[in-house]
């Protein structure tokens, strides 16, 4: 029964094309903007002010101050119980603090800690967005990784700054067999009288750190 | 310039002062007018009904009657949208090939008022004069069929004397959408209701337009709210001057 | 076969179904509210960007492009989808795709499931399916929940409770949650369902999604949400089932740069909505262990076999035309009598139903054209309706207005019957006439007259008056 709804189902398409395909076929038109054309200073700052208009923290440092300023962050926010997506560098973290490991959490430890710490594999300017590949060891985390904790410190770097969301597609296409998760700000709604609430299901703070 | 009128069949049987104006308008600025008098409606009504057969007949009577007129002009942007938007394919799912070629001379060759004057004619200023306090209501087909933007407006900042006021929410419908208004009355009622708080806000003297069918419904309303406005036609403020003004 | 489209077979006629929502003005207040806002919103983030009209452009095409060789995308989503440790599953109509998600989820002995919004599950009555099989499915995006616990109906594609508003969704949370000291901010009726839903997240073993688009070059499903609920239900239980209409195929993954540009923008007025999961079939250690897809027709290939109205298809589900319709915003969603309400709904919902029911969806249009302007994959929507308007017509055989129309065609056929008509009606309007003004009419045009006066024939048309005129030249 199965096979036969799957062949009756094509039967039925190929018959309606034969029926009500008109004209010639004409290939996509595909002229709308690939590249942008920032440079590299206004294209980090356009990426902060979006972010920031999500209600995302930002902050910016060089490559060497990065273990600092998570130093930081962690100090200012109070967050003691943080956990680091496998294969994220150690060089990039602070002393002093005592991380836990993405392998040995189970759901209710992240459910419970202050944030976890991951990197990204590109993030676009224009919509403010980060893109997770949840690749083994890639220090972005698995799925739910991101999801359950209430806080989620995001490292970007400089070089992965793309301006437009072709760009960031055109470098995401080798890896389609990792699952991805774009990310624009912290979870919201508007369901309710149009009015954005922010962390509904997912974390409710999100923190860029752009390293440049 | 020689200009043959297609005033419309809602024209022609309840605003002729609509036709009247246009021919005095256009006659002032040195064009000869033509009226064929076999000319009948143009099938919009019996199209977006759903009634497409019998919209057919009426466009090859109108290709019939306006195939040898060099420039035609229609005081109505839905009619002239119901051609521009839907001739084509209606000639071409006709079969009739010749219906088909004639039809594609002709369309280029029809304009709606305000585009007649502004595009072809390269006017803004038609030496009009009318005192009175004026909003505009752009109408759907206007807008989004035939793309007029603001040269309806551009047109009547240039009339001495008018006091040009915006109607906000510029681009809503006005519900009057042909026979929607029989088939949904509540709902167009509740729509034109939106339509007469905007315009009345405008405390304009009279509300104006490309098109009687949007005026025909907004006017009806404001009568019966005895709301102290009226509705006419953008052509009858054109044709106004100060030596024969308009009401 | 049996297609049906949540009950819109049974709803009754739109201009009836619109009478008593004209009538709730807390209602419409919520929707002119809601919809005002999401307009306004979308014009301002649609036009920062200078390639929108080409990013449009290119989506039609690509969907064109797909419903031509919809086949062969269909198989090649599916074996790479299977490649990928995914099952796929294919429905002739709603009752079979019902069935097919109940056995799979009696599989994994379960009783309960999360679901993240799918309109698809509502057009094929999946709730109460699964009810009926002892199944309890638990709605997790905020306005489905809001919908469900109120036992109420969708009435908009993407925001579906935007008819209620705070007070009214305290009310329903406050009952069905049992918390009596609720109150009445967004921030807590947010709160109240995080905390409710968090635990079904990490209890429910099976959950239903839908899809926004199947990438058949990757065997990938793409979800757009906001609320991170889709992201729970694609992650944390064993075993997930989609279910997608044969259209929401794509050819590539690359594909989505030009959708995932217009669909936020057009769908909530955001440049990007929070969360897009991208997946392949299933991962070792990475969210669910069973993927399963189910393939839905329900009358979709009867649409691909009309020329005109293919382009229904095209629909990415983003709900512009929804907010930017003013028929719409006078009645809210569910005087449609359809899971899809609104412009879109008025042609997909007859046209999937075969045109044997909501035949009077076409004519709840004005054909004002604010729907085709918005619309991210350039359906012409009021063409569609037109041409389905021609269908209904068609069907309805030598109905009274069928005459009435046949014979004003015959008046408008030649000049003459036009003016024996115009003088014919001239001068027998008087019984209805006064002071130059008809003030009510009887019969059809009762509507018109029930608001606005009309005004009277005048004694001379526009051709008498010219042919006076050529006669005194």
């Amino acid at each position: 029964m199965a096979a036969e709804a799957k062949q009756q189902i094509l039967a039925r398409i190929r018959e309606a094309n034969e029926r009500a395909v008109r004209g010639k076929e004409t290939p996509v038109p595909r002229d709308y903007v690939h590249s942008g054309g920032l440079d590299a200073a206004s294209r980090e700052e356009l990426f902060i002010e979006r972010l920031r208009e999500y209600d995302a923290s930002v902050t910016v440092c060089a490559s060497a101050g990065l273990a600092s300023t998570i130093g930081v962050l962690l100090q200012d926010r109070g967050w003691k119980h943080v956990i680091m997506a496998a294969g994220f560098p150690a060089a990039a973290l602070p002393f002093g603090f005592e991380f836990r490991q993405e392998a040995e959490v189970e759901n209710s430890d992240l459910d419970a800690c202050d944030a976890v710490i991951t990197g990204c594999e590109v993030a676009i300017a224009v919509t403010g967005s980060i893109v997770l590949r949840h690749g083994v060891g890639l220090g972005q985390g698995t799925r739910r990784f991101t999801l359950l904790p209430d806080r989620h410190l995001c490292v970007v770097r400089a070089e992965q700054l793309v301006e437009t969301v072709p760009e960031a597609f055109a470098l995401l296409e080798p890896f389609t067999n990792d699952p991805l998760t774009t990310i624009s700000g912290p979870s919201a709604t508007a369901d309710i009288e149009m009015t954005r609430i922010r962390g509904v299901h997912g974390p409710r703070f999100l923190e860029v750190v752009l390293v440049r | 310039m020689r200009i043959t009128l297609f005033i419309t069949c809602y024209n022609d049987t309840l605003f002729p002062e609509t036709g009247k104006a246009v021919v005095r308008l256009l006659e002032r600025l040195g064009h000869s007018v033509d009226f064929p008098l076999q000319q009948t409606c143009c099938g919009q009504m019996h199209y977006n009904t759903g009634y497409q057969q019998e919209a057919l007949p009426l466009l090859r009577h109108f290709v019939e009657v306006f195939r040898d007129a060099e420039v035609i002009c229609a005081p109505s942007s839905s009619c002239v949208a119901m051609m521009r938007d839907h001739y084509l394919k209606m000639a071409e799912a006709s079969g009739d090939k010749a219906l088909e070629r004639d039809t594609a001379l002709l369309l280029p060759r029809v304009h709606e008022l305000t585009e007649l004057l502004v595009d072809r004619l390269g006017l803004e200023d038609v030496g009009a004069y009318y005192p009175h306090r004026v909003t505009y209501h752009a109408s759907c087909h206007s807008l989004r069929s035939l793309c007029l933007g603001d040269k309806p407006l551009r047109l009547l900042r240039q009339v001495r004397g008018l006091e040009l006021v915006e109607l906000s929410n510029i681009d809503r419908c006005c519900g009057f959408g042909g026979t929607f208004a029989v088939k949904n009355p509540d709902v167009s009622a509740a729509m034109l209701s939106e339509k007469l708080k905007d315009v009345e806000d405008t405390a304009a003297e009279v509300c104006t337009a490309v098109d009687n069918s949007c005026l025909m419904h907004i006017l009806g309303g404001l009568h019966r709210q005895r709301a102290g406005v009226s509705a006419r036609h953008i052509a009858e403020i054109l044709a106004s001057t100060l030596e024969e003004p308009a009401l | 076969m049996t297609v049906r489209v949540g009950d819109a077979a049974q709803a009754p006629p739109f201009q009836r179904a619109a009478l008593p929502l004209l009538e709730d003005s807390q209602l419409r207040k919520n929707v002119r509210h809601a919809t005002g806002v999401i307009q306004r919103k979308r014009a301002l983030v649609a036009g920062e960007l200078s390639d929108w009209q080409q990013l449009r452009a290119a989506a039609s095409a690509i969907k064109q492009q797909t419903l031509r060789h919809l086949d062969e995308y269909l198989l090649r989503f599916e074996a790479a989808c299977v490649a990928a440790g995914g099952q796929v599953h294919w429905a002739r109509d709603a009752d079979e795709a019902n069935a097919i998600v109940l056995a799979l989820i009696r599989s994994q002995n379960a009783s309960e499931v999360v679901k993240i919004k799918t309109m698809t599950s509502d057009e094929t009555g999946l709730n109460r399916a699964l009810e009926a099989g002892g199944v309890h499915p638990y709605e997790t995006d905020l306005a489905e929940l809001i919908v469900q616990m109120g036992e109420d109906r969708p009435s908009h594609i993407v925001v579906p409770a935007l008819h209620k508003n705070r007070s009214q969704v305290r009310e329903i949370f406050r009952e069905k949650m049992g918390l009596p000291g609720l109150g009445d901010r967004p921030e807590d009726l947010t709160a109240a369902a995080r905390s409710y839903l968090r635990e079904k997240f990490l209890r429910v073993p099976v959950a239903v999604c839908g899809a926004n688009f199947l990438l058949a070059d990757t065997g990938g499903v793409c979800i757009v949400e906001s609320e991170g609920n889709g992201r729970m239900c694609l992650t944390l239980p064993k075993t997930l089932i989609a279910i997608a209409g044969i259209e929401k195929v794509i050819p590539s993954f690359r594909d989505l740069e030009v959708f995932l540009q217009l669909l936020p923008r057009s769908a909530t007025g955001e440049r990007m909505n929070p969360y897009n999961s991208i997946w392949t079939g299933v991962r070792e250690g990475d969210g669910p262990h069973q993927f399963h897809v189910v393939l839905l027709d329900n009358g979709r290939s009867g649409i691909l076999a009309d020329a005109e109205a293919r382009q229904t298809l095209h629909c990415i589900r983003c709900g512009a035309c929804l907010n930017a319709c003013p028929v719409y915003r006078q009645t809210g969603g569910h005087a449609y009598g359809s899971t899809y309400a609104g412009p879109i709904g008025a042609i997909l919902t007859p046209q999937l139903q075969q045109m044997r029911h909501s035949q009077s969806l076409p004519y709840a249009s004005s054909l004002c054209g604010a729907c085709y302007e918005v619309c991210p994959v350039k359906i012409n929507i009021p063409e569609v309706l037109i041409h389905l308007r021609g269908r209904v017509v068609e069907q309805s055989g030598l109905s009274a207005e069928a005459i009435g129309m046949k014979a004003m065609a015959a008046v408008f056929s030649s000049a003459r019957r036009l003016e024996a008509a115009q003088r014919l009606a001239q001068r027998g309007q008087w019984p209805w006439v006064t002071d130059g003004w008809i003030r009510s009419l009887p019969g059809m045009f009762a509507g018109w007259t029930a608001v606005r006066d009309l005004r009277a024939i005048p004694r001379q048309s526009f051709r008498q008056w010219w042919r006076e005129r050529q006669h005194g030249r």
